[in-house]
């Protein structure tokens, strides 16, 4: 167990480290270097930089030095918490982000939660129910999700409940709580606005589980075992639920590691569509206005919350799975 | 020894080849078989989309901002009469918005093989014909629009067509470039084992647990403003195809792994064949299936990539058509409540990532005909 667990710790480092590689990639690739776009942005806007500044800035990056100095400059910066400046907003980068993060961290996790909320009991319906009129509608909702893209799943909600109900149901707030500090109000304001963003999309994760679990779960429940369970006079969801449902769990829990970058990818422009305050529009106009520092940031950011993700699921992995709990050394 | 006379359907099965026990099975799977035709469908669209179309994708006038779509009427008084109804329009008179009416007064005819705007047929053929169109005596303010108009008032239903073009090549595209990488590097990985298979797993774990759309959208953003757009395409279809190989790879892997020991392989390496003619002579044949089936189940994601990089502006840009640049205009949803028209684009985008998945699904049954 603990071979495993630093195996997958080792790998998230490995991981972390190719983020960030990536990431200071995307702040580089843009023509030219972010002191003749600062200059040219503060240009733009009437401001003029003095050659002293510009000289200053160009030091503390390491500009005009080799390319893994200024990696290593801007990696040092970054442990220290110190993400740059965003052009902008002409404020620091991790102020400008802020809570929007948090937001993410919240629509994501919470999408995880409702796929597996959904697909669970789904699952084991649609597989101890074979061929029933539920698990047909079961597999013909599973390939909708499957099939459509989930920011046009945002936009067609978005579109209906204009149409339908001539409301707004994108955003986590309502406008007057926006911009309120936190409180009871505005946590269950936030709790009531999440469920659409997160089942739309946690949908196609949804659908994906629900195929797994009727799979696993059908394969489980021919196995003699269930009969011999059965044969000793057990009630039928007491045989379904006590064994072959956690057998079955166990390639339900291993998907997570896949289905969490998903949801983190698809949170991004999903939010673009609803208008969420996650980090995916600030993420978008960064990366418009050549805002490096900002949306290389972001994407440094989410990679690591996904990567701590998916660790947690491994270690969930252990706790569900006893093979891998006990196997020696 | 009594010879059993087997069913005439049982001993063409131990006669017929692999291809043909995979093509058999295959048929048995329905819905497979009409998502291929539909993907044909959608394919002749590519070829033909400026046949399909009627009008210039390119063309705006201000004065057609976000017509609606004109159902076609296929009878007039009893007759086979195709035609629209012209527009009218006017001013609501509330919030002062153009709105337009269908004036039934007012017929407009439709014509099978009009002439329109010059183009190359296959891009070969110079002509003038689409396949349907108004007639050209009839004076200038006599249009169709199938689906409406969009902001700038170019007809949607062309410029779907030209969409379809771009969106599903760049897809086809994509999907190669990742195969060539896929098989590449799993098949290495795969055969080779020890080192290089583990260093391979482990990037390949490493792309896959990282969050593609944050990345996709900075490396698409970092294209040169200034870069034609066969150069964008091109850009785009790189990215897409970069982080999406990772799949391919490992069922190339999976493949390997399982046949490196077979009997066949094992006597192709002992009678001296060199490892290029092994994997390319005897084992990839014997695969292809599996990799046509993992590759058909590759392209909606390509396909979503794409419309969704370029809905966000950051993957193809106008003037070039894609489903995603089309989508664009459905951004806001204000302008979607009073012209819902402009999601239309989104139909095609679903049936085709439901198609390949579909048929995606039968190959990848049919591909081991062995099997259950």
């Amino acid at each position: 167990m603990l071979a495993y667990l630093s195996r997958r710790a080792l790998l998230a480092v490995f991981t972390v480290w190719a983020i960030s590689v990536l990431s200071f990639a995307i702040i580089q690739l843009p023509p030219g270097d972010y002191v003749t776009s600062y200059i040219a942005q503060m240009a733009s806007s009437g401001s003029v930089v003095s050659e002293e500044e510009a000289q200053n800035l160009r030091i503390q990056y390491g500009l005009g030095q080799p390319i893994y100095v200024q990696y290593l400059k801007w990696m040092r910066l970054v442990v220290v918490g110190n993400f740059g400046m965003s052009m902008e907003w002409r404020r620091p980068v991790a102020e400008v982000i802020g809570d929007r993060l948090w937001m993410t961290v919240i629509v994501s996790v919470s999408a995880l939660l409702l796929t597996w909320v959904l697909a669970l009991p789904i699952g084991i319906y649609s597989a101890v129910r074979q061929y029933s009129p539920g698990d047909y509608a079961a597999t013909f909702a599973g390939f909708i999700g499957l099939a459509v893209p989930n920011f046009l799943l945002a936009l067609v909600v978005l579109y209906l409940g204009f149409v339908l109900f001539n409301a707004n149901i994108g955003g986590l707030f309502t406008l007057e709580l926006q911009d309120a500090p936190w409180s009871a109000a505005k946590a269950w304001d936030l709790a009531k606005h999440l469920p659409i963003p997160a089942l739309i999309l946690g949908l196609a994760g949804t659908a994906q589980q629900i195929r797994i679990m009727r799979a696993n779960l059908l394969d489980e429940l021919r196995k003699p075992y269930v009969v011999t369970a059965r044969a000793k006079g057990l009630t039928a969801w007491q045989v379904i639920l006590k064994y072959p449902v956690r057998v079955a769990l166990n390639p339900f829990a291993s998907t997570i590691g896949y289905t969490l970058p998903y949801i983190v990818s698809g949170s991004i422009i999903v939010s673009l569509v609803l208008g969420l305050p996650t980090v995916g529009p600030l993420l978008l106009r960064a990366l418009i206005s050549q805002d490096m520092f900002l949306a290389g940031t972001i994407v440094l950011l989410l990679g690591v919350m996904t990567v701590i993700g998916t660790l947690i699921s491994d270690i969930l992995l252990v706790w569900i799975d006893p093979r891998i709990r006990l196997e020696a050394t | 020894m009594a010879t059993v006379a087997l069913p005439v359907e049982e001993q063409r099965i131990f006669v017929a080849s692999q291809w043909q026990l995979m093509w058999w099975r295959f048929r048995k799977h329905k819905v497979a078989v009409a998502s291929g035709a539909v993907i044909i469908g959608f394919y002749l669209v590519v070829l033909g989309a400026d046949f399909l179309a009627y009008s210039d994708p390119d063309a705006s006038e201000a004065q057609r901002s976000l017509m609606p779509p004109q159902p076609i009427y296929w009878l007039d008084g009893g007759s086979f009469y195709p035609h629209v109804y012209g527009l009218k329009g006017a001013r609501d008179p509330k919030t002062f918005k153009r709105v337009y009416v269908a004036d039934p007064s007012q017929k407009i005819p439709l014509r099978l093989f009009a002439s329109g705007f010059e183009y190359r047929f296959l891009g070969l053929i110079p002509t003038t014909r689409h396949l349907i169109g108004v007639d050209p005596d009839l004076d200038a303010s006599k249009t169709i629009f199938l689906l409406g108009t969009d902001v700038q008032g170019r007809d949607l239903w062309s410029r779907l067509m030209y969409g379809t073009r771009i969106s599903l090549t760049i897809g086809l595209l994509g999907v190669t470039m990742s195969l060539v990488l896929g098989v590449v590097l799993g098949g290495l990985s795969g055969f080779s084992g020890g080192a290089v298979d583990t260093l391979i797993q482990r990037v390949i774990e490493i792309l896959r647990s990282i969050p593609t759309i944050p990345l996709w959208m900075g490396l698409a953003a970092a294209l040169p403003r200034d870069w034609t757009i066969l150069q964008v395409y091109f850009a785009i279809t790189i990215i897409i195809s970069l982080l999406g190989w990772t799949e391919l790879a490992r069922v190339v892997r999976g493949r390997f792994l399982a046949m490196r020991e077979e009997d066949f392989v094992v006597s192709a390496r002992l009678v001296g064949c060199t490892r290029f003619r092994t994997i390319f002579v005897h084992m990839v044949p014997s695969f292809m299936s599996h990799i046509i089936a993992a590759t058909t189940l590759a392209l909606p994601a390509m396909i979503i990539s794409e419309t969704a990089l370029s809905f966000l502006g950051l993957g193809l840009r106008p003037p070039a058509v894609s489903w995603g640049v089309l989508l664009q205009q459905a951004q806001n949803v204000q302008t979607v409540a009073i012209s819902p028209w402009l999601m239309a684009p989104a139909v095609p985008v679903i049936v085709a990532v439901m198609a390949f998945n579909f048929l995606g699904d039968g190959l990848r049954d049919a591909a081991d005909p062995y099997g259950r």
